[in-house]
């Protein structure tokens, strides 16, 4: 049994490694290592198309995925006040946005986007006072509108989570010792909850970061990282696209160790309080 | 006093749920209602869509009917593959795997998932391409071994995409299996593979549901696996909605190709759901 766990990391790690060795690779064959050459990362970092991409993609995820950590988070704090039937509806959204496929998320932003722009450039126009009128276009917005939907349905189920396991009798110890609620919240809540408040942005990050079929239908003009992958894929494999591949590798494996780190605390810390319970 | 506090309270609710509320309407609810308008409309003859209300494009549904099979057929398949794998894996790490490692251990099989799914598959392109394994094989003398663009090597991909999704929610409900059971069954004279059978498979049963119906759910949606490991020659859903949305501009069509996407998927969660809680005795079934 430990024979066939072993084996199973080999599969799930052999194949990445390999890309990330040839990377290194000073000839061009895919098959043989010929010697050590950091040559592709030198080409890829000098390519232009690349760094714009990784740029955007950047910019994006950021975006995202720092609008989705404060509305999440908003939202998950928000949705206890609720009444059930509201809170019911919003729940069902949320799991809808989680659960609905990418390719069908990244279609219905591109429709309604384009029904909508085609609607509204018209009429800016018509109102617009000078001669050249501002028209709107699928672009950075786009991406972050759709990215955002997700992750922020995915930061309020982490951010909820570590609220449900808040024991209610601290807050109760606060208001009883004449804290406002906002400074109940500020002093007793949100430093319990800021380490899932940040695994969700990483999170976050990383899915907007990593994406790319939403992205391949809302981007418009733009290209992200993984649509310049694709696009370099497609025109043949060559080890440049293996250097890019592990920077992609390398960023979102530094996002995630972080992001479990800080969720993994918070399990200790609540283990802990078990223990001595 | 009673009223403007309760009225203050609402508003500080109102502004706490405000933004997301603004953002689920604007961009799932009214682009997934604009995907519904658009799947009773026609095609404009420029490409786009046109105002009609026909089923015509839900009629033409079968004129895909290949990436519905393969889509259908390649999805569960998938699954189940990943839960033979899973199991005992999830198994080993919970029940037998040293408590020190068991973090780090699992940590390992989560990380991967959470990593670029473009890359790790161009990972199985590079090594089912032709100048990965296929070469290997050449020079061992044997020639035109065709791994690539196949349905094959689209299951490989979903297995190795996916498997890391299925470990965790079994791993989780294996974790929280009461151990002192699994004495009991022992002590009452029952041997290791009936208390398998009779309590440990039972139990980890909510797990087994939550993985298949994430994993299903995923793949229902998938496009770069068989894009890139399928080359066009196994199509998914996904596949003919990007043809029909970003090529050949028919979108009505992919309109209701999208919107039929949607009620499988739906279904697919209801009958898990309907299973795990038969199985599991209670309401209370995280799926997500």
């Amino acid at each position: 049994m430990r024979a066939l766990v072993f084996a199973l990391y080999l599969f799930l790690y052999a194949p990445i490694a390999l890309v990330v060795l040839f990377s290194f690779n000073s000839g061009r064959n895919a098959s043989e290592l010929v010697g050590f050459s950091t040559q592709w990362y030198g080409r890829a970092l000098s390519n232009p198309f690349l760094m714009d991409a990784l740029q955007t993609s950047l910019i994006v995820a950021f975006t995202s995925a720092s609008l989705a950590a404060i509305f999440g988070t908003m939202a998950a704090i928000g949705l206890e006040r609720l009444g059930q039937r509201t809170r019911a509806v919003f729940d069902g959204l949320l799991s809808a946005a989680i659960v609905v496929p990418g390719v069908v998320i990244g279609i219905a932003t591109l429709v309604a986007l384009v029904e909508l722009f085609s609607f509204l450039n018209p009429a800016i126009a018509a109102v617009w006072p000078g001669t050249d009128p501002p028209k709107l276009g699928l672009g950075y917005g786009s991406i972050v509108a759709a990215h955002g939907l997700f992750t922020m349905a995915l930061v309020t189920m982490i951010v909820r989570a570590r609220l449900a396991s808040l024991g209610r009798d601290i807050i109760d110890a606060s208001s009883d010792l004449y804290a406002t609620p906002l400074t109940t919240f500020r002093e007793i809540v949100l430093p319990q909850i800021a380490p899932s408040i940040l695994a969700g942005f990483l999170l976050a990050f990383t899915f907007s970061f990593d994406d790319f079929i939403i992205a391949f239908f809302v981007a418009g003009s733009k290209t992200t990282l993984p649509m310049y992958v694709f696009a370099s894929i497609r025109r043949g494999i060559t080890p440049e696209i293996n250097a890019i591949a592990t920077i992609v590798l390398v960023a979102s494996l530094v996002l995630i160790v972080m992001a479990r780190f800080l969720t993994r605390e918070k399990k200790l810390k609540s283990g802990d309080v078990a223990q001595k319970a | 006093m009673a009223v403007s506090a309760e009225n203050k309270r609402r508003l500080v609710t109102a502004a706490l749920v405000g933004p997301a509320a603004v953002w689920l309407f604007t961009f799932l609810v009214l682009p997934f209602t604009a995907v519904v308008i658009f799947a009773f409309g026609e095609r404009a003859p420029e490409g786009g869509y046109q105002p009609a209300f026909t089923l015509a494009q839900f009629a033409n549904l079968g004129a895909r009917s290949a990436a519905f099979t393969n889509t259908l057929t390649l999805a569960p398949i998938g699954a189940l593959a990943c839960l033979l794998i899973a199991y005992p894996v999830a198994y080993y790490l919970a029940i037998k795997a040293d408590q020190k490692y068991r973090m780090f251990l699992i940590s390992l099989i989560v990380i991967p998932f959470w990593t670029s799914m473009l890359v790790r598959t161009y990972a199985w392109m590079y090594l089912l391409g032709a100048r990965g394994i296929p070469h290997l094989f050449e020079l061992a003398g044997i020639d035109d071994v065709r791994l690539l663009n196949t349905p094959g090597a689209v299951l490989l991909g979903i297995v190795y995409g996916y498997l890391p999704l299925m470990i965790l929610p079994i791993y989780v409900s294996l974790e929280k299996l009461d151990r002192r059971l699994l004495d009991a069954s022992a002590d009452l004279g029952a041997t290791p593979l009936s208390t398998f059978f009779g309590v440990t498979l039972p139990l980890s049963l909510p797990g087994v549901m939550t993985g298949v119906a994430l994993v299903t759910i995923l793949l229902l949606g998938e496009y770069l696996i068989p894009q890139l490991l399928g080359g066009g020659k196994v199509f998914f859903i996904g596949n003919a909605l990007v043809d029909l949305f970003l090529q050949s501009r028919n979108w009505p069509f992919g309109s209701a190709i999208a919107v039929t996407l949607v009620v499988v998927v739906v279904a697919v969660l209801l009958v898990a759901m309907r299973i795990a809680w038969r199985v599991s005795g209670s309401r209370q079934v995280d799926l997500i």
